[in-house]
């Protein structure tokens, strides 16, 4: 078969609109998660089985089920349960972009609250130890020792969920967001061209996933420029 | 002389579990007294030291440091702490942080001292320890006994009335360990409190004015470095001190 390339001419530029949405469930959804994941991580780590149980769990059950079944819980669920209806929430559920962010955030806070915890547990005892023998509080240590060293230590897992993120932003398009993805279904409906418009768009991922890679290449290699002999 | 001695351990015991890692430690160390702790490996030296400023501990018995006792209590725990300064075999320097802020970090944020002052006093003890030209270079970039040198100047910022080495040598190429050693020795002679747990006898003869070995946790013998390395009393010393030697 011979791919028609006025075609994928045609739709780029049509494509490119849901960029933005796109770029927007990415960066909600990594900086919410971020926020939820440094929670669970602190959770996990306190030694306190009343908190660090409940994040186990949580991170457990999201880990364990499909993405795509989180958001169609999310979307086709929340809004029979009458308490979500009847909550100051239910403007976020009942809007499919807030649907998506919101199960969007919950996954990827899991995950990452794991990349986290693997971060603070690869810290050297030894340089921990070395702050508590110069008098620093335990506050202390873990704000200028742990979370710098364990930033670096857990950057280039995070920089790989992220770049999962935005491909997970592709699922919102089943709850009819127009993102890249959903424009490229309804243009397909409409020109009968899947080759053509799926592979520029899968070439469009490729592009921001690149651009991505790249980006925390840079901010890993300035975060460990004191790896560096 | 108890009510002058900066360090009294009175017959403190260590548990691991059910090992017993220090039994019936009784320690009096007075200001400005260089005391060497040797012994063989896994006899308790090092989980003694660290008795001394809490990062481990103790489950019997008693440790007074400059009149405060080791307990539970945090407050009293960090005023020990900043008055003991310990030096660890493998360095441990804050590894994203340039040597002058390694040396500026506690001093800004235990002792409260302005930024300018605390960076000052970091310059002055990295002199000390002849390598202020190190500054702004980060540890992995130092060689080995430069770190040791700045972890040794870092514990000097804070101005302590003891200092704990912790096999301060033992991770160093031969070649490095002199220039560690000279920096300690100048300690020593300025008058510096110091238990030093090492295997350097040169170090311990012409430094030491005490010599404590350990074996299982108990410490064995205890003389002045003439009397500990010519004429040791203890069979378990003897045999030690032949196997040090002997090589
Ligand atoms: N955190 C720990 N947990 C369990 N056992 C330990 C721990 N630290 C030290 N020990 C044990 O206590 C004994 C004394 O250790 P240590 O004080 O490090 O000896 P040294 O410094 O003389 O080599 C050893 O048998 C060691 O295995
Ligand atoms: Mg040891």
């Amino acid at each position: 078969m011979n791919l028609d390339f006025s075609i994928i001419v045609d739709a780029l530029p049509k494509m490119l609109t849901g960029i933005g949405l796109t770029f927007q469930l990415l960066i909600l959804s990594a900086i919410l998660g971020l926020i939820l994941a440094i929670l669970l991580m602190l959770m996990r780590i306190s030694g306190k089985w009343y908190l660090s149980w409940p994040a186990q769990v949580y991170i457990y059950i999201f880990r364990g089920t499909p993405i795509l079944v989180q958001i169609f819980i999310v979307y086709y669920g929340f809004p029979q349960l009458d308490f979500i209806r009847d909550s100051f929430l239910w403007p976020i559920f009942r809007d499919p972009f807030g649907c998506a962010i919101f199960a969007l955030t919950l996954n990827t806070g899991a995950y990452v609250s794991e990349i986290l915890r693997g971060g603070v547990l690869g810290v050297d005892r030894g340089i921990l130890e070395a702050g508590s023998a110069l008098g620093l509080s335990t506050r202390q240590k873990f704000i200028y020792l742990t979370t710098p060293i364990a930033t670096r230590l857990a950057l280039p897992a995070y920089g790989n969920d992220i770049i999962s993120l935005l491909k997970s932003t592709a699922l919102a398009s089943t709850i009819t967001l127009a993102d890249m993805t959903g424009i490229a279904r309804t243009l397909v409906a409409q020109t009968f061209a899947p080759y053509e418009i799926f592979i520029s768009l899968a070439i469009v991922y490729i592009i921001l996933t690149w651009i991505l890679q790249k980006s925390l290449g840079r901010v890993e290699r300035y975060l460990g420029r004191y790896m560096e002999k | 002389m108890t009510e002058l001695a900066l360090i009294q351990m009175t017959n403190v015991g260590k548990f691991f579990g059910s090992f017993q890692a220090l039994k019936g430690i009784n320690l009096h160390v007075s200001k400005g007294e260089r005391i060497v702790v040797c012994g063989p490996s896994g006899s308790g030296k090092s989980t003694m030291i660290r008795c001394i400023n809490r990062l481990e501990k103790h489950d019997e018995g008693q440790i007074i440091i400059g009149g405060k006792e080791l307990t539970d209590q945090v407050a009293d725990i960090n005023a020990v702490r900043r008055e003991v300064g310990m030096v660890f075999q493998s360095f441990n320097l804050f590894p994203h942080m340039r040597i002058v802020k390694n040396l500026m970090l506690a001093q800004r944020l235990v002792r409260k001292i302005p930024k300018a002052e605390a960076k000052a006093t970091a310059m002055e003890y990295l002199e000390r320890v002849k390598i202020p030209e190190q500054a702004d270079k980060y540890p992995i970039q130092l060689s080995g006994g430069q770190q040791q040198r700045v972890a040794i100047a870092r514990a000097l910022c804070m101005k302590p009335e003891i200092i704990l080495f912790d096999e301060p040598t033992s991770a160093l190429d031969p070649e490095m360990i002199n220039e560690v050693l000279e920096v300690m020795t100048d300690l020593a002679r300025d008058g510096m409190t110091m238990i030093c747990v090492t295997h350097e006898m040169g170090f311990a003869r012409s430094v030491a004015d005490r010599v404590i070995f350990m074996d299982a946790g108990e410490i064995v013998e205890e003389a002045d470095p003439e009397t500990f390395f010519d004429a040791p009393r203890n069979a378990r010393t003897q045999k030690f001190l032949s196997q040090i030697l002997a090589h």
